[in-house]
């Protein structure tokens, strides 16, 4: 699957500044792993110990990973994913 | 409808159906018209139910000075409410909120205090936190942390909603304090129903941390009371809260477009399923204090142009 990744500017040191990115997986988890083969470092940035930072929210097709399975939630083709950093609403 | 004070008017909002933005009897929607508070918002449920809280808990007291980090709507119902019991208040707001909220803060009495614009709502919870570990006498009653935000909805949010909408299947809101999916998801959530978040979506420069350790999570979330949790960005929200106003009639605020963005996706997955749903969602606040951000001027690509880097929910 052949997804676009939209990179928040806090980890676009990772894209050569670039905002979005394509990546390839059927899983959010293999999209990472496959990002991190071009992106050295990005991966860290999101995931540790096997499961996302607290900080960071990842979203396919707007809807938040945390509760459509974690890193094992399936990527369909022409998936929009979206990176960005846990800030106060309210 | 009689009162004793403005205070005690608080709540008890209608909950409408929505035939004409989504026809059928499948699938029904319902909106919980949370403007028709005191002071416009939802909001007031929360800021009375916490003064009340830290007055029972001899926190407050008389002539005492509360500081609270707001992007708006808090920051009015809490202004209104120290008018009337004789506090003085303080709010922490970033720089990009919309200039009909300082306006109507600065009229009600509050002094406001502003953040930079970059980092949003986490700059002013940080600068607020400062103030107050500065000025131990001030008492920041902290919408993001005290359980009684969450408790005001529990107790009074939900089950109007249940009591209006027994039949109901999903509920949908916004989700920035966390209080209200919280409270009112949490008590719904108790009686099977799904609950559904709505979050904002704005441009970069909200999201300009200097790193990622500065990121905000309210003390109050826990995302085990919720089913599913969207992200909206700002076109879409403007797309829906115009909808609204024109099949329904109903002017609300640019969040509340993101709460039905939201709700009309579970309507539509549902009646693809061919499920018979009744989902209720939260409208927070009016169109009023939007109007100078652009929301509702022109087509929809000038709209999310104008709403780019101010914080719209």
């Amino acid at each position: 699957m052949t997804v676009s990744v939209r990179i928040p500017t806090i980890l676009r040191g990772h894209t050569d500044g670039a905002k979005t990115v394509p990546g390839e997986g059927a899983t959010l988890g293999d999209l990472l792993a496959d990002l991190d083969s071009r992106h050295a470092g990005l991966s860290d940035r999101i995931v540790e110990n096997g499961a996302l930072r607290r900080y960071v929210n990842v979203y396919v097709d707007d809807s938040d990973v945390r509760f459509t399975g974690g890193l094992d939630t399936p990527l369909s083709e022409g998936a929009s994913v979206t990176i960005l950093p846990a800030v106060a609403g309210g | 409808m009689r009162a004793e004070s403005l205070l005690d008017t608080v709540g008890g909002t209608p909950l409408v159906r929505l035939s004409a933005l989504w026809p059928g009897e499948e699938v029904r929607l319902w909106a919980k018209l949370e403007d028709r508070n005191p002071t416009g918002s939802i909001k007031d449920r929360a800021a009375i139910a916490m003064i009340a809280a830290a007055e029972a808990d001899g926190v407050l007291s008389p002539g005492a000075t509360l500081i609270e980090p707001t992007s708006g709507n808090t920051g009015i119902s809490l202004a209104m409410a120290a008018r009337r019991l004789g506090y003085r208040l303080i709010c922490v707001m970033p720089e990009n909120v919309s200039r009909e909220r300082v306006s109507v803060l600065t009229l009600f009495g509050a002094e406001v205090r502003f953040s930079p614009a970059a980092g949003g709502s986490n700059e002013a919870v940080r600068v607020a936190r400062a103030l107050a570990v500065d000025n131990p006498d001030w008492v920041m009653l902290d919408q993001y942390s005290n359980p009684a935000n969450a408790r005001a909805h529990y107790e009074t949010t939900g089950p109007e909603i249940l009591a209006d909408l027994p039949e109901i299947t999903h509920f949908v809101a916004g989700l920035g304090t966390t209080g209200t999916l919280m409270g009112a998801g949490r008590f719904l959530g108790e009686h099977g129903v799904q609950i559904i978040a709505a979050e904002p979506r704005y441009g970069e420069l909200v999201y300009g941390l200097r790193n990622l350790d500065e990121g905000f999570v309210p003390e109050l979330y826990d995302e085990t009371v919720l089913t599913r949790r969207y992200s909206v960005a700002a076109r879409d929200a403007v797309r829906r809260v115009r909808e609204l106003l024109a099949a329904e009639g109903i002017w609300a605020g640019v969040s509340t477009g993101g709460i039905l963005h939201a709700a009309l996706a579970i309507a539509t997955a549902e009646a693809a399923a061919g499920r018979r749903a009744d989902i209720a969602f939260i409208v927070c606040d009016g169109g009023w204090k939007y109007l100078s951000t652009g929301a509702f001027d022109g087509d929809l690509d000038d709209a999310e142009e104008a709403l780019d880097g101010q914080l719209w929910a």
